[in-house]
């Protein structure tokens, strides 16, 4: 089809689809003077979505030129949303993403502006591990916002102190604790693998610990039988190992995590441990409070595994969430202006540390260390800026379509309906 | 009696509904059968490969599966809900006292959407926190460890069982209806001749009722064909692709992978499937010349 058909179509489809919208926002958005209005899209909500609306607040003070919206949605509508404005080139002026592959198949298209030339003076502002995310070609194409998003274990410290369980340090002391807490009649792990994205966590970890980031980048360069890495299949071998000691909770494939239940598990003492991103902290903090207040909320990083080549401080997880400008803005000044003046400014820190969300920025460590829920930040900002490589999430790092295939296979392994061989086998199909 | 001059008429009457029709059936159908050619993701710009998703499609055997898996629930929805609204139905035709009060209890699920329903059922299915293992544990069946929509090999007929749940009351009401059309005179002379119970539900009431069963069948299967809300909401096609259909194997291609020309084909797949589940039933239960079947009375 040619461009112009495209477009038609699209923009059909996205009118239709964006009627609803217009439907719900009284969008009456006059631009006061000069500088024009911009429009932000977020996927957030809750404390969050406050600290967003602070920040706009801010700058459309003190900027009276400019008028900044800032809109919300739910994530997975947004995903199809974005994707479908995209392809109308009919995108908001500035929308958030998270990195890798996703974006990059929006700068591929051509809508993605280029922000090196104006973040030039900012080179030090943002953690390094992070911008990796949004780097290609050595141009940088957003800035970091929000939290910090890595993953790692959580634990019951009553459980735990109970049958006088230390946090594991490796895959077998973790394998050990398994076989102690099924014996008490405990789920040794909550895992939500309905929503299979939580299946993944456990293998970009064991990869990484076995094999480095080499896999990893084989992959996403698409080298041919990439998936057939040892360190691939020794991963698929270790996460059926998992479920053969009995390691999850029961009926683990209908376990919800985008619903809390996974985390409910945890809190109710039914489950000991539980693989999550750090957003988990704040789910346990809201659904829980007493729990975290009674100080029986325990994390660690993931167990290292003996004889890989994977550094031990490498995380993985999603990097951050990130702002981009879409390159057919029609206020790219006043876009890029928000982006450096209003997003993580001093204020916008220190509200987001208020909500106990770690920002991706140098030089906070005091600050986050006497903040109300200190710790737990502190560790995440230490092993993310200790990290001597940062493993994104690879369903988000490789193409939509890779990524999704991964958590189906994966989700698939745990069920066993799936040997080590026949992943690397439909996978490297998906190679691109 | 219509002579040449009426024809004009009848085309204007027939304009708006054809338009309606070749504007939102005839063209998004010519449409996909151009997009399954493609390799598009709905953002960059189209390639041409041609036949290429087709071959995938029936090489990797996915297609089949799902095919099979629609197939499958569209027996196990049948075999769920047809008997049972007969039977509810007729009850509901009768004249027993408190019939009304019944009904409407019998109706409340047809009231809730799909979506509704999906979140309720996953939370009282819920293998740790749900109700149904609670009630089976205090009464002591099982140790309350059964998990629903968690098993490759219950999940599907667990979701057929709340299709049922949601469908059983609009199909009962069209038994209901038809069984209320069956003339007194008929169930008299029965009783005069001295017939039970049993044989005068076997012998009128079903007889009778042949057109509705054939109706209702036709809804069930023809609604199952394309069921996805439900199924979407209570396991995502899971666990692992145990009830991934082929509506939700389509959705998944073309929204969830982005992958337009793939979830294209599986749309082709499925409306060819349709036409030919309709020609079949068209055939086969003379549903194109049902007749009155009370001639002479």
């Amino acid at each position: 089809m040619n461009r112009v058909g495209k477009k038609f179509f699209m923009t059909i489809v996205s009118a239709v689809l964006l009627l609803g919208l217009l439907a719900g926002c009284s969008s009456s958005s006059s631009g006061k003077g000069s500088g024009g209005s911009v429009v932000v899209w977020n996927d957030v909500s809750g404390d969050a979505k406050d600290a967003i609306d602070k920040m706009v607040d801010r700058f459309n003070k003190a900027n009276s030129d400019i008028t900044v919206k800032s809109q919300y949605f739910e994530t997975n509508p947004y995903k199809q949303k974005l994707h479908i404005v995209m392809g109308a080139d009919n995108a908001p002026d500035i929308f958030s993403n998270w990195g890798g592959g996703g974006l990059k198949d929006y700068i591929d298209a051509g809508d993605v502006l280029d922000l090196t030339p104006y973040l030039k003076d900012d080179s030090d502002k943002y953690l390094s591990s992070i911008m990796k995310s949004v780097t290609f070609d050595g141009k940088i194409y957003g800035v970091p916002h929000g939290n910090l998003q890595q993953v790692n274990f959580f634990y019951n410290k009553e459980i735990f102190k109970k049958y006088n369980l230390n946090p594991p340090k490796t895959w077998d002391d973790l394998l050990d604790a398994v076989k102690v807490l099924k014996s008490k009649g405990i789920a040794p792990i909550a895992l939500g693998g309905k929503d299979k994205w939580p299946d993944l966590m456990y293998f970009e970890y064991l990869v990484d610990r076995i094999g480095g980031s080499e896999p990893f980048n084989n992959v996403a360069a698409g080298k041919d039988n990439a998936w057939s890495d040892p360190s691939i299949q020794k991963a698929i071998q270790m996460m059926q190992q998992l479920v053969k000691a009995g390691a999850f909770e029961q009926g683990f494939s209908s376990v919800g995590s985008g619903d809390g239940e996974d985390a409910a598990l945890l809190y109710t003492g039914k489950a000991a441990m539980w693989l999550m991103g750090s957003w988990g902290y704040t789910s346990v903090l809201s659904d829980a409070k007493d729990f975290v207040d009674k100080g029986n909320l325990g994390w660690f990083t993931f167990p290292t595994v003996s004889g890989g080549k994977g550094d031990p401080s490498d995380v993985a997880g999603n990097p951050s969430e990130f702002y981009s400008i879409s390159k057919n803005t029609k206020n790219k000044k006043a876009a890029i202006k928000f982006l450096k003046d209003a997003n993580l400014n001093d204020k916008n820190v220190s509200d987001l540390i208020k909500i106990s969300n770690v920002p991706a920025v140098n030089g906070i460590d005091s600050q986050l260390k006497d903040s109300d829920n200190g710790d737990y930040m502190s560790f995440s900002y230490d092993i993310i800026k200790n990290a001597k490589y940062f493993q994104q999430s690879w369903d988000t790092a490789l193409s939509t379509k890779e990524g999704n295939r991964l958590n189906e296979d994966l989700s698939k392994v745990l069920l066993n309906q799936m040997s080590p061989q026949e992943f690397s086998t439909d996978m490297n199909k998906y190679l691109k | 009696m219509l002579g040449t001059r009426m024809n004009w008429q009848r085309w204007v009457m027939v304009l708006p509904a054809l338009v309606f029709f070749v504007v939102f059936a005839l063209v998004p159908m010519c449409v996909a059968v151009y997009y399954s050619g493609l390799s598009w993701d709905g953002i960059t710009d189209p390639i041409w490969v041609g036949m290429k998703n087709w071959v995938t499609v029936f090489k990797d055997g996915e297609a089949w599966q799902s095919t099979w898996l629609t197939i499958e629930l569209m027996g196990l929805c049948w075999i769920t809900q047809c008997p049972l609204s007969l039977v509810l139905g007729v009850f509901m035709a009768g004249k027993q006292k408190h019939r009304t009060v019944f009904s409407i209890f019998y109706f409340i699920p047809l009231l809730f959407s799909a979506a509704a329903i999906g979140v309720t059922w996953s939370y009282i299915l819920n293998p740790n926190f749900g109700l149904v293992n609670a009630i089976l544990k205090a009464i002591g069946i099982g140790n309350g460890n059964e998990n629903w929509l968690g098993n490759p090999h219950l999940a599907l007929f667990i979701v057929s069982l709340i299709i049922a749940w949601q469908f059983v009351p609009f199909n009962s009401l069209l038994f209901q209806g038809g069984a209320k059309q069956i003339p007194e005179s008929l169930y008299e002379a029965a009783r005069i001749d001295g017939a039970g119970p049993f044989r005068i539900f076997f012998s009128i009431t079903l007889p009778q009722l042949k057109y509705t069963i054939v109706t209702a069948s036709v809804l069930i299967l023809t609604g199952t064909l394309t069921y996805f809300d439900l199924i979407y909401v209570l396991t995502g096609g899971g666990p692992g692709s145990a009830t991934q259909v082929l509506a939700m194997d389509m959705y998944k291609q073309a929204f969830i992978n982005n992958d337009l020309g793939m979830g294209s084909v599986m749309a082709i797949i499925l409306a060819v499937f349709g036409l030919v589940l309709s020609l079949l039933i068209l055939k086969f239960t003379g549903f194109n010349r049902m007749d009155s079947q009370k001639e002479g009375m």
